[in-house]
């Protein structure tokens, strides 16, 4: 089983804020389908190469210029951000 | 005339012929909608003035001229994961409540251009994360042959809505069957094109590798016109490809036709209704002529687990981009610092199963456990590939079941994630591979209790880029 301290070390890699109430369940929970997943530690896979995707990826290539018919406005971006200024988004300080 | 349950033919036909206008049509959708759906809830956002203006432009270009596009004037429904351009985009999830798309996805733009009418947006699992349409953060979706039941998911609210004629068709995305799923617990037709086939531009990822678009529609052919208008290789998607056209099956008669059934698909425990419709569709194909051939895949067991760790992995990444900065529901009034905002807006945002499963990919992803869990599950996906590679040597086609049950009741299977995961069984390995895959209704099962009758898919897999085969052997049920 998965640990109490594990559970809080993962919520805090994927920048999960969660109560000590819901780290408790997601022990448990994820246990449990962890046990399931160990299922794929009995198949033999010695010189096996893995998969990424199903179809062969290749990089699409294309002059640095800017598509005018697909820029869109940048007001329209920040828009949908609660905070910005002067066409910039704006966030609590990093630094101290 | 009744003009809701018109397939894309007869409407195309009834346009041309102007026995309705594409505004009454769309007018007697959106009343349809607002008298049916509220017992559904298949739609989150009606768009009822995008609509009426489509409809409007449809209405002219008629009168201009009587050589229109097939899909022209034809109302459909979006998966609320797919950006319609000014229209809400929430993946149903409160962490997107008030996102508004600023584009249109390269299928949305190509729908456009064929003049359809975009009717609304519909509802799903949050992110697509979900079997039943009950991990929406705007509340679940019922299936429309039985209330207290669910439509599947996590395309529920689009299947729904087909189902319940409140479109004409929609579209949905699959991940890990969440077309097909949907497709057969609501008795329509739904086809997972092969990966690459559909460009992804504009759909909010799940998981990279495995997301596709496809549509839901009430037959084979409706499925097929749609399919024909959304493909393509798009230079904004760089895993999208050109669908070759050479994949006809049309040289072929039946009796050639060589159909291929994985015994793995037929397990013990399954639901023996479930068992007697799937193998009296499969002897309906013995019966016309094609051989029936009993395959192995013998990885198949380990599809399940391999999906739940590459699509956790994926999808813990993908959604990273919620920070509550960007754009999105935010803590910032309410934090201290940065940190706190993306702790605060992220665990907030989310709703249970989408945390479950970020929390899932970031382990298996985690320094000290990448290779045991994603390395492993991906070298287990080239087995699961190799798997189809090594049947298709002997078969066309392969019939097998889409889910192990026909629709469940709703609160069913809520509590017990692993449980619902495991509706899933016969439809992940086909993502994992990349195949083309259609849901057909073939039969339906009467549940004793309350005497509904719950439609059940048959799932037709396909090679790579032979949706025209799986659409071909479909349209032969059909007849």
């Amino acid at each position: 089983m998965i640990s109490k301290e594990e559970v809080q070390h993962i919520a805090k890699l994927a920048r999960l804020g969660l109560s000590s109430a819901e780290i408790k369940k997601l022990q448990g929970e994820l246990s449990k389908i962890l046990d399931y997943v160990e299922k794929l530690k009995e198949v033999d896979i010695a010189g096996v190469e893995p998969m990424s995707h199903s179809v062969l990826v290749e990089n699409i290539m294309r002059e640095d210029r800017i598509d005018e018919k697909r820029k869109l406005q940048n007001g329209k971006f920040l828009e949908l951000a609660l905070n910005s200024e002067k066409g910039y988004l704006k966030v609590k300080s990093i630094l101290k | 005339m009744e003009l809701e349950n018109l397939t894309i033919g007869q409407i195309h036909q009834g346009l041309i012929k102007k026995d309705f206008s594409a505004l009454e049509l769309c007018r007697s959708y959106l009343d349809r909608i607002k008298k049916k759906d509220k017992a559904i809830s298949s739609y989150l956002t009606v768009s009822e003035n995008l609509a009426l203006s489509q409809a409007e432009e449809v209405d002219k270009m008629i009168n201009l001229s009587s050589e229109i596009p097939l899909l022209a004037g034809v109302p459909c429904a979006i998966k609320d994961n797919i950006l319609v351009k000014d229209l809400k985009c929430t993946a149903s999830s409160k962490i997107l409540e008030n996102y508004i798309a600023p584009y249109d996805a390269t299928v949305i733009e190509k729908l456009k251009q064929e003049g359809v009418i975009i009717l609304g947006k519909t509802n799903l699992d949050e992110f697509a994360m979900g079997s039943s349409t009950e991990n929406s953060a705007f509340g679940p979706t019922k299936n429309p042959h039985d209330l207290k039941r669910v439509p599947g998911g996590s395309s529920g609210g689009s299947a729904a809505a087909v189902a319940a004629d409140l479109s004409s068709f929609a579209l949905g995305s699959d991940t890990g069957g969440s077309i097909r799923q949907p497709a057969s617990f609501c008795g329509v037709v739904g086809l997972k094109p092969t990966y690459g086939a559909v460009s992804r531009y504009g759909l909010i990822s799940l998981a990279s590798s495995l997301d596709q678009i496809g549509p839901l529609a009430k037959t084979i052919e409706d499925a097929k016109i749609i399919f024909n208008a959304i493909k393509g290789k798009d230079l904004l998607d760089s895993t999208s490809a050109e669908v070759q056209s050479s994949s006809h099956l049309i040289t072929q008669s039946i009796g050639d036709l060589v159909i291929g059934v994985p015994k793995e698909y037929f397990i013990k425990g399954m639901d023996p209704e479930v068992e007697k419709v799937i193998r009296g569709a499969i002897k309906k194909y013995e019966e016309v002529g094609a051989e029936i051939k009993e395959v192995s895949l013998p990885h198949t067991e380990y599809a399940l687990p391999c999906y739940y760790i590459i699509l956790p992995s994926e999808a813990s990444a993908n959604l990273a981009r919620y920070d509550g900065i960007k754009y999105g529901y935010s803590e910032r009034a309410r934090s201290k610092g940065i940190l706190d905002i993306y702790f605060s807006s992220r665990g907030e945002g989310f709703g249970e199963e989408v945390r479950r499963r970020i929390m899932l990919g970031t382990h298996a992803l985690s320094s000290g456990y990448y290779e045991a869990y994603y390395l492993q599950a991906q070298k287990i996906r080239t087995l699961i590939k190799e798997d189809f590679n090594n049947a298709f040597k002997t078969v066309d086609i392969i019939l097998a079941p889409v889910t192990p049950t026909p629709a469940f009741k709703l609160g069913e299977k809520i509590d017990d994630p692993l449980s619902m995961y495991l509706s899933d069984i016969f439809s992940v390995a086909v993502n994992l591979a990349g195949l083309p895959a259609l849901s057909l209704p073939v039969g339906k099962i009467i549940d004793k209790d309350s005497g509904s009758e719950l439609p059940l898919g048959l799932q037709i897999i396909g090679k790579p880029f032979e949706e025209n085969k799986i659409l071909e052997v479909g349209a032969l049920f059909e007849q």
